[in-house]
């Protein structure tokens, strides 16, 4: 963890914001703006690490979009950065549910939300899956990762297994392929 | 007192919900209904209109059910509990991750877990494209009677929307062609979404 300053700070809080303000449709509809804020723009954070950072705010209670935020702003500037991270992201949904519940504006019944909404989601299928694209080209390097990247794929989709587990049953591959290949080998 | 019964009953959603999203709606209804803050079919609205405006769901709900309650203080206590959780967690496991950065068992548990990350955020493109570009049901048991050859059912319950489609090209290609900030894209997708949807 290197020190921040107030500067850095306002940055990290800055970059929490517009994520939170752009994020729609849960979890997942982040990773694009993660991935271009943080790994690219930033370069606060590397491709790996970032993927390890999902896994992990997949895998424990909470909403994935603050333990990944929190989890990142810790990374970067302790417990400081995490509370700042952290608030970066609520705010928007804060504000904005704060005034849909003050001007008790029924945004439900709108045909023109529900159209840009709709567009939204299609747009964002285009950014997770160059940012899928993107990540796999750098985390995918052999056949035993090609095969779990799959695997949990078509667990997912198609059995509609729980992220916990396949992440689970990932990390006990992982040490059975990784760890004892190479403990054989030294 | 009401704000302390805020903090605590989002503080128990946030620290027994796993998955985030829709998974943590049963959990929330739950807790809003034992509490008579609200009923059903505001509940319902409150999911709604999450899936119509930015953040998280279970931010919205707390924001919500506590500003319905008690006030902007009540939202603030609400909120504060179903992130306090995620604080105390995720901090613990980065201590550990950085104090077991060199070992052999976690480094080869995190290679096994990156690839099947991938493989998460792959189906997020599946149910997002469910949600706009078509609709198929995807779940075992559909997929089994369509290699059983019931095509006909199969596909009668497809839907398919064109507009969606064209707003899926030109994101894709805007992005990765010209570079487009995933900000710009989202604003520029709500615009189209109004325009061919």
């Amino acid at each position: 963890m290197e020190k921040l300053d107030l500067k850095r700070l306002w940055k990290l809080f800055l970059a929490f914001f517009r994520i939170g303000a752009f994020t729609i449709g849960g979890g997942y509809a982040m990773v694009p703006l993660i991935e271009k804020e943080v790994v690219d723009n930033q370069k606060w954070i590397g491709q790996e690490e970032i993927v390890d950072i999902l896994a992990i705010s997949q895998s424990v209670p909470g909403v994935i979009a603050i333990n990944s935020s929190i989890f990142i702003g810790y990374r970067l500037g302790g417990m400081l950065g995490a509370v700042v991270a952290a608030l970066g992201v609520i705010l928007p949904s804060f504000i904005i549910i704060l005034i849909i519940a003050f001007l008790m504006f029924s945004i439900r019944d709108n045909i023109y939300i529900e159209k840009a909404f709709t567009g939204v989601r299609a747009g964002v299928t285009a950014l997770i899956g160059l940012t899928a694209v993107k990540l796999g080209k750098a985390i995918v390097k052999d056949k035993v990762a090609a095969a779990l990247a799959l695997l949990s794929f078509v667990a997912i989709v198609l059995f509609d297994v729980h992220a916990m587990i396949v992440i689970t049953l990932g990390g006990i591959t992982g040490y059975l392929v990784y760890g004892i290949r190479r403990a054989k080998e030294l | 007192m009401i704000y302390l019964q805020l903090f605590w009953s989002f503080f128990k959603i946030g620290a027994f919900s796993f998955g985030g999203g829709y998974a943590m709606i049963p959990l929330i209804q739950k807790e809003i209904q034992s509490h008579g803050w609200m009923e059903a079919k505001e509940f319902a609205d409150i999911v709604a209109v999450s899936q119509m405006t930015p953040g998280p769901l279970a931010v919205n709900a707390a924001t919500y059910v506590g500003v319905k309650t008690a006030g902007v203080l009540g939202s603030a206590f609400a909120t504060l509990g179903v992130s306090l959780p995620s604080f105390i967690l995720i901090i613990i496991i980065a201590n550990f991750l950085i104090k077991f950065k060199e070992s052999r068992i976690v480094n080869s548990a995190l290679k096994g877990i990156r690839p099947i990350t991938i493989g998460l955020i792959s189906s997020a493109v599946i149910f997002f494209a469910n949600m706009s570009i078509f609709t198929i049901d995807l779940s075992f048991n559909s997929i089994k009677r369509l290699f059983g050859g019931e095509f006909a059912g199969f596909f009668q319950k497809v839907q398919f929307y064109p507009g969606a489609l064209l707003i899926f090209v030109v994101i894709l290609v805007a992005v990765k062609k010209f570079k487009m900030h995933p900000i710009l894209a989202v604003a520029c997708s709500a615009v189209l979404g109004i325009i061919f949807i």
